[in-house]
């Protein structure tokens, strides 16, 4: 038995093991574009024998678990409830995945976590477009089908009758013991910390044994569910060489509270031959893929600009709309449009004697919230005083987020050098993961002082589609030469930071310019206008004082 | 799913596990913050926590599990006060919930449709006397989280608004759990926690391979498997009511008073909530271990997971604060 070649195939028999296993499983993330490829594979739910219910990422709460139905209730004068998704029996389609809020995310996981089956469509381009973290980690298979084109569509033939046969038969498949010995030093071997893992490949692969109609899983086959399961998961590349790993486990004598397992006519295999089958069966581009995945965050992006605000902060006027949502309602002003048509409606319904009060009467409170701040950090890593600069950065970006919380900042911190500018930290707020991605930073090179302001600027833009409010501190001793092309002309060079700057100050970002130079350069004095920012000459500048004169000159 | 995973069939996490337990025998230690990396059996150990709490006396159907019939609000409007034992509560509190739905707010349901003013009690209601579990602590509101600081600070519930003025108690242990890596948690919620632990996944091989072996189990053979565990869970609850007994004639002696202050001295924690946790988690410990005196023993065994939040963080500290209390414990204690 082997892997599907193509991610449809792919995708296909991984419908085909969700339709088996439901519950088990969790569910599947398929990142694709909406179009004809990706109909065609949904076309495969079909076989989960469950209604399929579509939701939204801004699905209100009274959808997903049932709530007062307000307009049946106010026509009828009684309460009428309407019954949630979540009441009802059936498989949850999320589509557009990549824009679900984490507050829906936590929702669905405890969904999941008791047993309810999830596809969710992943409808990012970016990399750092996707579904939530939670719910990746809580769906046994992600499939990729952004690259696959119509043309490639399979031919094979959906087979319902042995989906359902599969079904019975699953409770019977055994598993012999030592298999999982060497699907836990598989997982050690990929990287993947969560036991979420192994329990999907372990369920993945029974799924497949029914399926092929097999009674045992071999090493074969847990492979193949390995593969399935965990390659989206892994974060290393298993070894070539197993020598420096542990030596193969004991078998631990722990069988008393194990159910009778066939036992003993399983031959005991080497260790390597899972993770041999497993590396056989594995994408040749995972290590990029890995690589490239490092940098995205388990939040949805694009969520709109500004946050609704109906819950906190200064209160507004009220507005007319629908309930739902969490949004409040605003009693006295809904009493209060409803009261002049009082008589008119009296008259048209003269059979109740209580208020008339229709759903437009609706009125919901509104409250305005600030939002939180976005400190961007672009650090120039070139040339010979790199290394003391970007160590100072780091430490003023780790002093900034201590007190972050209070003050509601964010930060992410790209650093320019050589012929082009990297984003070191993604926007964040969180200590723990500063300090796991700032742990090395390389320094030297030319100054591609227009790369690190385009990439501050499309963090800018960034920030604004997330609600954050950005600021932008950069950090050079200002001798622009490189320009944007990445090839070394000093006039160029500091033509294109001029336009770019321009280009930042209609985006409209707070700006500092701190000059780490000996003398000040007027050079950057010149962009500072442009940025219509403040220009600080800071020789010498270390962590403490970095950060003192950011929080000064951002809160002035 | 109907039985959620025992939760003496957890492979290792036992420090977890252990402040579960403490929090089940004295719960005015007031709360554990479980923080870690997705898939370590945060959300399990607390989904199975339920099953090992001793079930409580309460008037039925009172919103806010009363014990005693005097106990019950006005507001409640019950007829009848029979009383009947219930499981100890475990409430869920979701992310982006509605403030309505933590406080209680106006029955808008009766508002509209009776034209009655009536309290509809929320997630602090049902939770006292029992347990409040939020998964993803650090994703919380900020406006969710100030609610939470002041009822846990007061074990009461005050609601003022929209022409109600309803006071309730609200008692209950918080359980919060959450991924560092995804935020920070604003350090007057972290010192509302009792203990904190931070759990990682096992490292070694053969505990891998029992966690895969304990969650087949469990899946495939459920009724065998959960008649060994539950027979486990029964043993520990029992345990529990044991220490609950035990604790009250535990004493700390002079001696005991005095490590617990120069250890939180020498650790600069803020406050004075440090040295009572402290001394706390240490009596639950040693009446769990059912010793007859508070030694120190069981304030080593308890020092890290009450003290490691209340540090002043150092960014610059790379050991983290785990060590950092170990360390101190072992020059204060030696």
């Amino acid at each position: 038995m082997s892997l599907p070649d193509t991610p449809w195939d792919q995708g296909a028999l991984a419908l085909d093991l969700l339709a088996v296993d439901p519950a088990g499983l969790g569910g599947i993330i398929v990142r694709a574009r909406s179009g004809p490829v990706r109909d065609t594979l949904l076309d495969g739910l079909t076989h989960l024998a469950q209604p399929l219910n579509r939701i939204h990422p801004a699905l209100a709460d009274e959808t997903l678990f049932g709530g007062l139905d307000l307009s049946a209730t106010l026509a009828s004068g009684q309460i009428v409830h309407e019954q949630g998704l979540l009441n009802r029996p059936g498989t949850l389609v999320l589509t557009m995945a990549e824009r679900c809020p984490p507050s829906l995310a936590a929702r669905l996981s405890g969904a999941l976590d008791t047993g309810r089956c999830l596809v969710a469509l992943d409808e990012g381009c970016d990399e750092d477009e996707g579904a939530p973290a939670a719910l990746v980690e809580r769906c046994a298979f992600r499939v990729d089908l952004t690259d696959t084109a119509i043309s490639t569509r399979p031919a094979s033939g959906t087979r319902p009758a042995e989906i359902s046969a599969a079904r019975t038969r699953l409770s019977k498949i055994s598993v012999p013991p030592d298999l999982l010995a060497q699907l836990a030093t598989a997982t050690v071997q990929l990287g993947i910390d969560s036991a979420r893992a192994a329990q999907f490949a372990l369920r993945a692969a029974r799924a497949l044994a029914a399926l092929s109609g097999k009674t045992e899983v071999d090493v074969d086959i847990l492979a193949q569910a390995c593969a399935m399961t965990m390659a989206h998961r892994a974060t290393v590349l298993p070894t070539e060489d197993n020598a420096t790993e542990d030596p193969p486990p004991n078998e631990p004598d722990q069988d008393q509270d194990q159910p009778q397992q066939s036992g003993d006519e399983t031959v005991s295999l080497p260790d390597e031959l899972l993770i041999e089958a497993i590396r056989a069966l594995l994408p040749a581009d995972l290590l990029a893929r890995i690589a490239g995945r490092s940098a995205r965050l388990g939040k949805g992006s694009g969520t709109g600009a500004a946050r609704k605000g109906n819950r906190r902060g200064r209160p507004l006027p009220a507005r007319a709309g629908r309930l739902g949502n969490g949004a409040r309602i605003d009693i006295v002003a809904t009493l209060r449009s409803a009261a002049p048509w009082q008589r008119i409606r009296a008259a048209s319904a003269p059979q109740q004697d209580r208020l008339h009060i229709r759903p437009a009467d609706i009125r919901l409170k509104r409250f305005e919230e600030k939002s939180d701040r976005l400190l961007i950090f672009a650090v120039d890593a070139s040339g010979s005083a790199a290394v003391a600069r970007l160590a100072e950065a780091k430490g003023a970006v780790e002093l900034l987020l201590a007190q972050a919380y209070a003050r509601r900042d964010h930060v992410c911190l790209i650093s320019f050098r050589g012929t082009g500018a990297e984003l070191l930290l993604a926007p964040t707020r969180s200590l723990v993961q500063t300090k796991r991605r700032l742990a090395g930073l390389p320094g030297g090179g030319g100054t591609p002082l227009a790369a690190g302001l385009k990439a501050a600027y499309e963090q800018v833009a960034q920030a604004r589609r997330r609600g954050l409010t950005p600021t932008i501190a950069i950090l050079t001793d200002g001798r622009a030469n490189i320009g944007l092309d990445g090839l070394p002309d000093r006039a160029k060079a500091a033509q294109d930071a001029i336009t770019i700057a321009a280009h930042l100050r209609a985006a409209g970002a707070d700006t500092i310019v701190i000059d780490t130079g000996n003398r000040p350069e007027p050079a950057l004095r010149d962009l500072a206008a442009t940025l219509g920012g403040t220009y600080l000459p800071l020789p010498r500048a270390d962590a403490k004082r970095l950060s003192q004169a950011v929080s000064a000159a951002l809160d002035a | 799913m109907t039985n959620p995973f025992p939760f003496s069939a957890i492979v290792g996490q036992d420090e977890m596990k252990t402040a579960m337990i403490l929090t089940a025998i004295d719960p005015g230690i007031g709360g554990v913050l479980v923080f870690g990396d997705r898939g370590t059996g945060k959300s399990t150990a607390v989904r199975a926590l339920a099953a090992l709490l001793p079930p409580i006396k309460v008037v039925k159907g009172c919103p806010v599990n009363s014990e005693t019939a005097a106990q019950v609000p006005g507001w409640a409007n019950l007829t009848s006060h029979k009383t009947a034992m219930v499981p100890t509560p475990v409430v869920d509190l979701p992310l982006g919930v509605t403030e309505d739905r933590v406080t209680g707010a106006l029955d808008i349901e009766k508002a509209l449709t009776k034209g009655e003013k009536a309290f509809q009690a929320g997630l602090l209601a049902r939770a006292n006397r029992g347990y409040l579990y939020i998964d993803e602590v650090n994703l919380l509101e900020d406006h969710i989280v100030d609610l939470l600081l002041d009822v846990a600070q007061s074990g009461e519930n005050v609601v003022e608004r929209e022409g109600l003025s309803i006071r309730h108690p609200a008692r209950f242990v918080l359980v919060g759990s959450g991924n560092p890596e995804e935020g920070e948690l604003r350090p007057q919620l972290l010192d509302r926690f009792g203990l904190s632990v931070e759990v990682a996944s096992p490292k070694d091989i053969d505990t891998r391979v029992e966690v895969i072996r304990r969650r087949d189990a469990f899946e495939n053979d459920n009724s065998a498997f959960m008649l060994r565990w539950q027979a486990e869970d029964a043993a520990i609850r029992e345990r529990i009511l044991t220490a609950r007994k035990g604790i009250k004639s535990l004493k700390a002696p002079e001696q005991t008073l005095r490590d617990v202050a120069e250890l939180c001295l020498a650790l600069g924690s803020d406050g004075l909530r440090g040295e009572l946790t402290l001394l706390k988690a240490a009596r639950a410990f040693a009446a769990w271990r059912e010793d007859t005196a508070i030694g120190r023993d069981h304030i080593r065994a308890v020092a890290a997971m009450s003290l490691r939040h209340r540090l002043r963080r150092d960014p610059l500290d790379e050991a983290g604060s785990g060590a950092r209390v170990s360390r101190v414990v072992q020059d204060v204690l030696a």
